[in-house]
C-alpha cells in the first residue's frame, strides 16, 4: 500500500434532520479526503457536525445526499457491522455485563475468529494500553481514564481500516488527558492505522494531529497540517477559532509569484499569502499572528504605526497591545523574553510594528 | 437548588401529618396482622381465642379441595406469566428498538388500556368472548379460558418494567455492538437482552402476582373444577369461618410478598 494512499473520501455529503420547516442541516455539501496512517482531527464547536460525520462513517446514519467512500469503494450499502471501521465512543460505551477482557474480545468473537486467537489478541491488546492486571474485572470496577483504554484497546483489536474517535479525552481531568494524548499518538504510530479524531479543543488538535479540517455549521471551512491551519487560517473563524490574531483591513495592489501585494490603511504595502482558489481584489482583511510581528522604535521604518496601550509580562513572553490608528481593537504582538530583549517599551510610547516576511494571509471573506 | 428552597415548606412540616400516616398505615396493616394472628388460633372460631397452635396450617394443607385450588392457581398463574411476559418482551422491543411507526403511539395505549378499564367490564367482556366462542363455535378450552384471560390482563403489567428497563438502555452500547461487527441477531443477543434481564424478571414477578391474585374476571369465567385460590378463600368465608381459611390467606400473603420483595430487589439492584 502506497503511503498517502486515500483511506476515506466524502464527497459532497450533506446530513438533513428533519423535513420543512425544522429542517437541520448538520452536513452541507461537505467533501473531504483522509489519507492512510493519517491522524486527522475533525476540530469545530459544539453543534458543528463533527459527530454527525463519524456517524455517517461508522453507518450508523445515511447521507442525505453524497457519498463516503472508504479505500475508493462505495460504503453506502454497507451496514454498520460491516464496516472495517471502529468506533471509540465519547461516553465510552462499555458493555456493563461483561468483563474487561471480554469487551476487548467481542469484536474479533462477532468476526468467528478462534477462541485461542482471540485470547491473543486480548493479552496483546491489553499490553497495548498497558492494563494487563485488570484483565477479568467488570467495567464498573475500573476508573474513567481505564475505562478509556479498554474502549480504546476493544476498537483497535479487530485491527479496523479506520479508527474513529469522538472526542474520546473530553471526560477525563486535565493530567490525565495530557498522559492519554501522548497514548493516542504513541497507539496511532505502533498499530499505523488512519485515526480520525473529533475534538473541539484547538489546543489538542494542534499537538496531536497529521493534518486538522476546521469545521462549522455543517461546512470543513479549512482542511490542513496544524501549522498551515495556524500560520495559514483562510477564514475568520478559523483564524479566530484558534489562537490569538490580528484582523488588519487593506487594499489589493497587485498580486506577484502567488503572493498578494496588500496596501494596508496605514500606508505601507505588505506581501500576504492568498488561500487557495481565492482571487482577492478591492478590500480585504488580512490576518497576522501575534508573534509574527516585531515592535520597534518609533522613528525606525515599519509596517504599522500606533501608541503602546499595555504591556503584559508572562515570564517566557511579553504581550504589547498597541492602538492603532482608526482601528478600534488593539494589535497584540508577542515576543519571547530573551535575556536582555524585550525591554526599553514603555505605555504610552508611540512604536511602530514591523511584520514578519510572508507571515500575513489574506482572508477568504 | 431547588430541593432547599422548598425545604421551609416540607410536607413532613405540615400539622397532623405524622398522625395522619399513622393512621394509614394502621389501617392498612392492622386488619392484616389480625388475619394473620388467627390463623395460629387453635380453637375453631375467628372470634374467640383459645391458644397458639399450627393446627390450621396442617388442616389446610391436608384439604383435597385447597391442593385442587393451589394446582390449578399454579398452573394458571405460571402459564400465563410465562406467556403474557414473552408478548410484552416482544411488544417492548417493538416500540423502543425500531423506527416511530404510524401507530405506534396509539399502540402504547392500547397495550396500557387494560390497567385503566375497570376490571368488572374486563371480566364481563371477557366472559362474554368465551361464551360466544362456546355458543357459536363450540369451542371452550376448559381451564384454558382462564389462562387466555389471565395472560391477557398480566400483559400491561409484565410490560411496563421491561419498557422502562429498555427506556434507560443506553442506546449507544447497541451502536458499539454494530459497530464490532455484531449483526442485529448478535447485538440483540449479546448485548441487548442480557442487559433487558432485570427489567424481564420484574416483569415476571409483576405478572405472577397479578394473576395469582386474580378474583374479578376468574370468579366469572371459571367452571366447575377450575376454582383457584382466591375463588376457594371466597367460597370458604361464605361458610362459618375457621382459622383454615387465615392459614390459607397467610399462606396467599406470603407467597405475594416473597414475589413483591424480588420484584423490589431486583428494581433497586438495577438503580445502583
Ligand atoms: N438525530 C438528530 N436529530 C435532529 N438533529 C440532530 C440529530 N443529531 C444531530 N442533530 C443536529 O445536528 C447538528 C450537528 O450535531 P452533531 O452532534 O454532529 O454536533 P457535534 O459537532 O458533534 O457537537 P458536539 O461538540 O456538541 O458533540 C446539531 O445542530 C444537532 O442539533
Ligand atoms: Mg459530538
Amino acid at each position: 500500500m502506497a503511503a498517502g494512499q486515500t483511506a476515506i473520501e466524502a464527497k459532497g455529503v450533506t446530513k438533513q434532520f428533519g423535513a420543512g420547516p425544522d429542517a437541520v442541516k448538520a452536513l452541507d455539501n461537505v467533501s473531504v479526503s483522509i489519507r492512510e496512517n493519517e491522524f486527522f482531527t475533525l476540530l469545530g464547536p459544539s453543534g458543528c457536525g463533527k459527530t454527525t460525520l463519524l456517524r455517517l462513517i461508522a453507518g450508523f446514519d445515511f447521507p442525505t445526499e453524497g457519498e463516503i467512500l472508504l479505500y475508493g469503494q462505495d460504503i453506502a450499502p454497507l451496514p454498520p457491522f460491516k464496516r472495517p471501521v471502529n468506533t471509540v465512543f465519547q461516553s465510552y460505551a462499555l458493555f456493563p455485563h461483561m468483563t474487561v477482557a471480554q469487551n476487548i474480545g467481542f469484536g474479533l468473537e462477532m468476526l468467528g475468529k478462534p477462541r485461542s486467537e482471540i485470547d491473543a489478541r486480548v493479552t496483546q491488546m491489553l499490553q497495548l494500553v498497558r492494563m494487563e492486571e485488570l484483565r477479568n474485572r467488570r467495567t464498573s470496577q475500573i476508573s474513567g481514564g481505564q475505562q478509556q483504554r479498554v474502549a480504546l484497546a476493544r476498537a483497535l483489536a479487530p485491527a479496523p481500516k479506520v479508527l474513529l474517535l469522538d472526542e474520546p479525552l473530553s471526560a477525563l481531568d486535565a493530567k490525565l488527558r495530557k498522559d492519554m494524548q501522548i497514548e493516542l499518538k504513541r497507539l496511532q504510530h505502533e498499530t499505523g492505522i488512519t485515526f480520525i479524531f473529533v475534538t473541539h479543543d484547538q489546543e489538542e488538535a494542534l499537538t496531536m494531529s497529521d493534518r486538522i479540517a476546521v469545521m462549522s455549521k455543517g461546512n470543513i471551512l479549512q482542511v490542513g497540517s496544524p501549522r498551515d491551519i495556524y500560520d495559514r487560517p483562510s477564514e475568520r473563524f478559523v483564524a479566530n477559532f484558534i489562537g490569538e490574531t490580528n484582523f488588519l483591513a487593506g487594499e489589493m495592489a497587485g498580486v506577484s509569484g502567488g503572493e498578494a501585494s496588500v496596501k494596508l490603511t496605514g500606508g505601507s504595502v505588505i506581501t500576504a499569502g492568498i488561500p487557495e482558489g481565492l482571487k482577492p481584489s478591492g478590500k480585504v482583511t488580512i490576518v497576522v499572528r501575534p508573534e509574527h510581528a516585531d515592535l520597534v522604535q518609533g522613528e525606525t521604518p515599519a509596517d504599522l504605526r500606533g501608541v503602546l496601550e499595555n504591556v503584559v509580562y508572562f515570564g517566557t513572553d511579553t504581550h504589547y497591545y498597541v492602538k492603532l490608528d482608526g482601528s478600534p481593537e488593539p494589535f497584540i504582538i508577542r515576543q519571547q523574553n530573551t535575556r536582555g530583549g524585550g525591554q526599553g517599551f514603555a505605555r504610552g510610547d508611540k512604536v511602530g510594528i514591523a511584520l514578519e516576511a510572508h507571515s500575513a494571509q489574506v482572508l477568504r471573506d | 437548588m431547588a430541593t432547599s428552597a422548598f425545604k421551609h415548606r416540607d410536607v413532613k412540616d405540615q400539622p397532623g401529618f405524622g398522625a395522619m400516616a399513622i393512621i394509614c398505615l394502621l389501617v392498612l396493616y392492622v386488619p392484616i396482622l389480625i388475619l394473620m394472628i388467627w390463623s395460629f388460633n387453635s380453637g375453631s372460631l375467628v372470634t374467640h381465642w383459645e391458644g397458639v397452635s399450627l393446627q390450621w396450617y396442617g388442616v389446610a394443607l391436608q384439604n383435597e379441595d385447597f391442593h385442587n385450588a393451589a394446582k390449578n392457581t399454579l398452573i394458571i398463574s405460571i402459564t400465563a406469566t410465562l406467556v403474557s411476559t414473552t408478548f410484552a418482551t416482544m411488544a417492548a422491543i417493538g416500540m423502543t428498538r425500531v423506527k416511530a411507526w404510524r401507530g405506534m403511539g396509539a399502540s402504547f395505549m392500547v397495550i396500557n388500556l387494560p390497567l385503566m378499564v375497570p376490571e368488572i367490564i374486563t371480566a364481563v367482556a371477557t366472559l362474554s368472548f368465551f361464551a360466544l366462542l362456546a355458543g357459536k363455535l363450540d369451542l371452550n378450552f376448559g381451564i384454558g379460558n382462564i389462562i387466555i384471560a389471565h395472560t391477557v390482563f398480566c400483559i400491561p403489567f409484565a410490560y411496563m418494567p421491561i419498557r422502562a428497563r429498555l427506556e434507560d438502555m443506553d442506546l449507544t452500547l447497541e451502536n458499539a455492538a454494530a459497530d464490532l461487527y455484531a449483526t442485529p441477531w448478535n447485538a440483540f443477543r449479546r448485548v441487548t437482552f442480557p442487559l433487558m434481564i432485570p427489567g424481564i424478571l420484574s416483569g415476571l414477578a409483576l405478572a405472577f402476582i397479578v394473576s395469582f391474585d386474580d378474583f374479578t374476571i376468574t370468579q366469572l369465567i371459571a367452571g366447575p373444577g377450575q376454582t383457584t385460590l382466591p375463588l376457594y378463600i371466597w367460597n370458604q368465608i361464605r361458610r362459618p369461618m375457621t382459622p383454615e381459611i387465615n392459614a390459607i390467606s397467610t399462606i396467599l400473603l406470603l407467597v405475594s410478598i416473597l414475589f413483591v420483595s424480588v420484584s423490589f430487589l431486583i428494581a433497586r439492584r438495577r438503580s445502583k
